[in-house]
């Protein structure tokens, strides 16, 4: 079996939030060749014709492009694109959550802050 | 899309005994599909049918757009591996093959050795001394290597470990990918199989109770689990498909999408969100008590 894939949402989704995450952390440099569908599918384990539509996904964003006959490439600039794309999603997914608990457990916003201080001085 | 199987309102009846009733569907070219159900729901009948093994009682069945009785043009771009293979006594693994070569045009011999070694099969061994899993393995070689435009797997796995099964999710996958060809799979170990399927049908009790995308289907319902009180609450008014309770605890799966807004509301209440997966998703579905909730699906 491939990678465990999350049985909560299309598979389609998921491989393109894996390419956008291989581009932010540099793995996949831009202007660098994106693996093809059939690579992926057999990593994955997945159906190749899902895993086009998670590279289509990216190709309608402007993420990846399409070089006739050779395949496709990470687009200029995509990185930047997918990191102010992310640091929306990351307000959306955890400081929404982060002050939804801290209230639940009558946590303030100053000492909410203070523990995100104190967080980052552990790393 | 070039339509490879075309059933329109199909029949099966027994004397009295009506084992498909009314069942449509369209199979498209190049495309992985599962046909899933419970045992007895029909899926081996349907299949028989579109292999030419067993006359519909009604209905339309085209196959490559042509009746497929006797119709050679039909059945030789077809390749049907049945669980219950039969072979004659003094067939050694060899014979099996060479049939299988002369059989399909697309046959390729080289791929076909290739999974023989995969497999570890002894190829001069009689098919009567073969154990099971062999017997297994060698329906799926015969499957994968004849290439055939329309492959049929029906439950092909009888007796293989886990290792052979992933060995035949790989091979199928890598040469689907260079040989693109219709697949339909048959099988009931859907969560070994669900990220390979582009389609899902699913038979219950002769007729079809979904024709989806699979990929479509991950996300289509949901198991909340918490304060017996919430959980109720919450589920009060959604398409439920199973609950259960324990002591002051309850768990409710039900149909629908949410939101990343509808979640955080349900989180903050004390419930818990599992994705259902798309066996339990079949479980509940085919288990009986569900009749009626699943035309919301579509």
């Amino acid at each position: 079996m491939g990678p465990i894939m999350d049985d909560g949402r299309p598979i389609f989704i998921q491989i393109a939030e894996k390419i956008e995450d291989d581009i932010i952390a540099g793995g996949l440099p831009e202007e660098s060749q994106v693996p093809s569908t059939n690579q992926f599918a057999s990593f994955y384990q997945i159906n190749p014709a899902t895993a086009a539509k998670g590279v289509n996904l990216l190709v309608d964003q402007g993420i990846l492009y399409k070089k006739r006959g050779i395949g496709m490439f990470v687009a200029s600039g995509a990185r930047e694109t997918l990191i102010e794309k992310r640091k929306e999603q990351f307000f959306e997914q955890y400081v929404i959550t982060m002050v939804q608990e801290a209230r639940k457990l009558g946590i303030t916003i100053d000492q909410l802050t203070d523990m995100v201080r104190r967080g980052d001085g552990k790393q | 899309m070039n339509r490879i199987v075309e059933v329109n309102r199909l029949n099966k009846t027994y004397g009295s005994e009506t084992v498909i009733q009314d069942v449509s569907f369209t199979i498209e070219e190049n495309k992985i599909y599962g046909l899933l159900g419970r045992n007895g729901a029909g899926k081996t009948t349907i299949m028989h049918m579109i292999t030419a093994q067993l006359f519909p009682s009604g209905g339309e069945l085209k196959v490559f757009g042509e009746h497929p009785y006797e119709n050679n043009r039909v059945l030789t771009r077809m390749s049907f591996i049945k669980e219950s293979q039969k072979y004659p006594d003094v067939f050694r693994i060899a014979d099996v093959l060479d049939i299988a070569a002369d059989l399909y045009p697309n046959w390729d011999q080289g791929f076909a050795e290739q999974l023989i070694e995969d497999f570890r099969l002894p190829v001069k061994r009689r098919m009567k001394k073969l154990s099971r899993g062999m017997l297994s393995s060698v329906g799926i070689i015969v499957g994968l290597a004849s290439r055939a435009p329309l492959t049929i797997f029906d439950e092909p796995y009888l007796g293989l470990d886990a290792v052979a099964r992933n060995l035949f999710y790989e091979r199928l996958l890598e040469d689907y990918a260079e040989h693109p060809r219709t697949v339909i799979l048959s099988t009931h170990l859907i969560d070994e199989v669900s990220n390979m399927l582009e389609h899902v049908i699913v038979i219950d009790n002769g007729k079809i109770l979904l024709d989806e995308e699979a990929d479509s289907l991950r996300g289509k319902a949901f198991t909340a689990v918490g304060p017996a009180a919430t959980v109720r609450a919450w589920a009060a008014g959604k398409q439920l498909i199973h609950e259960e309770a324990i002591g002051g605890l309850m768990s409710a799966s039900v149909l629908g999408n949410l939101s990343a807004a509808e979640r955080r509301e349900a989180e903050a209440q004390g419930i818990e969100l599992v994705p259902v997966s798309l066996q339990q998703l079949i479980v509940h579905l085919t288990s009986g008590k569900t009749n009626g909730k699943v035309a919301e699906l579509g």
